[in-house]
């Protein structure tokens, strides 16, 4: 689950880290407001479920509280379009105001789960701003990494050594043991899959704070952090994941994609390949959909609604391999969907498994437009060939 | 020969009372597997369709001598079962519960990390030996004995390759569904290694996906120790950067995990990687 920057930074100053000044707005007005109640001169940071905002456009400084205000009219409602959005963008509907800082040095500070390892790691570096991926691949040398064991978090002693390599100087050790140390607390105590603090700031003024924050919590750990689930405000999901979170509400998983044609799989794995393969013939997938193992008819006709609901749709394509899932199921739900909605767009289906005799009778006597193929090339095939016509 | 399980294993079911357990341990049951107690903790005494069930791990292996467990206990308990398993002295755990928390997986291999102690998954389809022994809830019918090992990521993919295999008259001497979390008990490299060393299995048809670099790992494992054929398809070219793909562990981030990456490695490996997914059988086909 993603959190805003702000509620991030909320949780930081909870563990004992240093944060800049600040509130959130929702209007000009509060926006106006909050840079009165800091004073002098603050910046105004756009609250999206995305990294690169500073470039394009999400991130801007105001000299007073009149100049916050109109700087605050111009971002709210804008759509922001970032590296990580895609090219669709987010709206803008809450700021975060805080205080300038007349920052000296800027770092990068981030735990994660490493995959490899099997285990969190700290990763530090004397460049900050850059997200991770630039990092790692323009200064490697750069990532200092420690390994964290699980039942003791990071230990001072580990903290001071990033630090030292980060070129932090000396008088900094003791806070920098602190900020780093309490990171590691917030991530082990709310089961995070990623707490980043970039950059992590050293003020004039000899303070370190974290000038951003981005947190992810653990799905599947959310059952044991129920107060974090308030976090998840429906109203910050754009249009284009409002389908994502319905569809997983239901116990399916979806992703949108730019394409034409439209899919509807059962398992994962057999789903990116069902991608993979309307590709290699020169299709274009307009969706991830994964019905899962054990799904309901019920689903399978939601999840059709969903994809002719998308109109750029010009051919569906219905690949089961049915192992758990019955084909009957399928085509009962395939058909149900077909009472409450018109299909218009010729659905191809590759039905193979259990009960798969009873599910293509099920179909050829509901007398709707279906194509069957055999095995998965000839349903790729028909599929690329349909939406072209 | 075979690995992992074979027709003498005897296995006992955590979370048998449920909806889920149960189906699938009958399943697993006419398939022919020794399935020869469950547990629930209080509702020991209990008998379902025959087999008896147990409040604890350790008393079951004390009455039935059971050296491997399936898990379909839910996601916020699981984790638990699988320690309970391990301190039961249980040899193979084969987990099939999916949505366990990432930091619980960090403990779990922590802890069996050095032991003896095998465990397949958390959130994959399990392990057949065709005509012996099903632990698992992939559909048994599908497969045969023969000598190809296969190890995946992936459930439904799996039961594809699997079928195009048998179709062309291609039998399996052991299939492995490693799961498709972050971070899973025995990964590639740990299933090839047994694969290699198994006397039935001639070569190995492997199924990869994006996210993570298991595979990676997995091709420098083949370059440096295999001599057996292995025949690849990796799942998700063109699966965007930062989206999940329905697994938890399927998901290109932090620049890594990319499809292409790893069809380059275990191509450089010397693996013949399949590009059509409907082609997994013929191209295991034209390698032996």
């Amino acid at each position: 689950m993603n959190i805003h920057e702000y509620q991030a930074k909320e949780i930081l100053k909870r563990f004992g880290i240093d944060v800049p000044r600040g509130g959130v707005a929702t209007s000009p007005e509060e926006a106006e407001s909050v840079a009165r109640f800091l004073g002098g001169a603050c910046v105004l940071k756009a609250q999206i479920h995305a990294g690169g905002r500073g470039k394009a456009g999400g991130i801007k400084r105001a000299d007073d509280p009149i100049n916050a205000k109109e700087i605050a009219r111009q971002m709210f409602g804008m759509r922001l379009v970032t590296n990580q959005t895609g090219p669709k963008g987010w709206i803008v509907r809450k700021l975060l105001v805080e205080e300038a800082l007349d920052v000296k040095k800027e770092l990068y500070l981030g735990m994660v789960i490493d995959r490899s390892r099997e285990m969190p790691v700290v990763i530090m570096s004397s460049e900050g701003g850059m997200d991770i991926e630039e990092l790692t691949r323009k200064c490697p040398e750069k990532n200092c990494i420690e390994e964290v064991d699980l039942s003791i978090g990071l230990q001072p002693f580990q903290a001071r050594r990033l630090s030292l390599k980060c070129g932090l100087n000396q008088s900094l050790l003791g806070k920098a043991s602190n900020l780093l140390t309490a990171l590691s607390r917030v991530f082990l105590s709310l089961d995070c899959v990623i707490a980043e603090v970039n950059p992590l700031a050293l003020t004039s003024d000899g303070r370190l704070l974290a000038l951003d924050a981005k947190i992810v919590l653990d799905d599947n750990a959310l059952f044991r952090h129920r107060d974090l689930e308030d976090l998840n405000d429906v109203n910050d999901i754009e249009e284009e994941d409002i389908m994502e979170w319905e569809l997983k509400s239901k116990g399916l998983s979806y992703v949108g994609m730019p394409g034409t044609i439209g899919l509807m799989v059962n398992g994962a794995g057999l789903a990116m390949a069902t991608m993979d393969i309307i590709k290699l013939f020169g299709g274009e997938p307009a969706n991830f959909l994964d019905v899962g193992g054990g799904g309901s008819s019920e689903q399978v006709s939601h999840a059709m609604k969903i994809i002719l609901a998308d109109k750029r749709v010009k051919s569906v394509l219905v690949n089961i391999f049915g192992g758990i899932m019955r084909c009957d199921t399928i085509a009962q739900g395939i058909i149900d969907a077909a009472k409450s909605v018109k299909i218009d767009v010729p659905i191809i289906m590759r039905l193979k498994g259990t009960n798969v005799d009873i599910g293509i009778k099920l179909l050829k006597d509901s007398g709707l437009n279906i194509v069957c193929a055999n095995g998965m090339t000839e349903a790729a095939q028909k599929a690329v060939k349909l939406s072209n016509t | 020969m075979s690995i992992l399980v074979d027709k003498e294993t005897r296995v006992i079911v955590q979370g048998i009372t449920g909806k889920n357990g149960l189906f699938h341990t009958m399943q697993c049951k006419s398939y022919g597997t020794k399935i020869v107690a469950g547990v629930t903790p209080g509702k020991g005494g209990l008998q379902v369709n025959g087999i008896p069930v147990f409040n604890s791990i350790a008393e079951a292996v004390n009455k039935t001598s059971a050296s491997t467990s399936m898990i379909f206990v839910p996601a916020p308990s699981a984790t638990d079962a699988i320690f309970e398993a391990i301190d039961a002295g249980i040899k193979l755990i084969v987990c099939i519960t999916e949505g366990i928390p990432t930091m619980d997986m960090v403990r779990v291999k922590k802890s069996i990390a050095g032991c003896k102690v095998r465990l397949i998954g958390p959130n994959c389809p399990g392990i057949i030996t065709p005509g012996e022994c099903k632990v698992g809830v992939m559909p048994g019918h599908i497969h045969t004995p023969g000598s190809i090992g296969v190890v995946s990521r992936s459930g439904t993919l799996t039961y594809e390759a699997v079928d195009q295999l048998t179709s062309l008259g291609i039998g399996q001497s052991t299939c492995v569904g490693i799961g498709g979390d972050p971070i899973l008990g025995m990964t590639f490299v740990d299933i090839l290694n047994l694969f290699e060393k198994d006397k039935k299995t001639k070569a190995v048809f492997m199924i990869g996906e994006i996210g993570g670099t298991a595979e990676e790992e997995a091709a420098d494992f083949i370059r440096r120790k295999m001599k057996k054929p292995v025949v690849a398809y990796i799942a998700g070219v063109t699966a965007p950067t930062g989206k999940r793909m329905g697994h938890a562990g399927a998901e290109i981030s932090g620049g890594k995990g990319g499809a292409k990456e790893k069809i380059k490695a275990l191509e450089m490996a010397g693996v013949t990687v399949v590009k059509n997914p409907a082609d997994m059988g013929k191209t295991m086909l034209s390698v032996i």
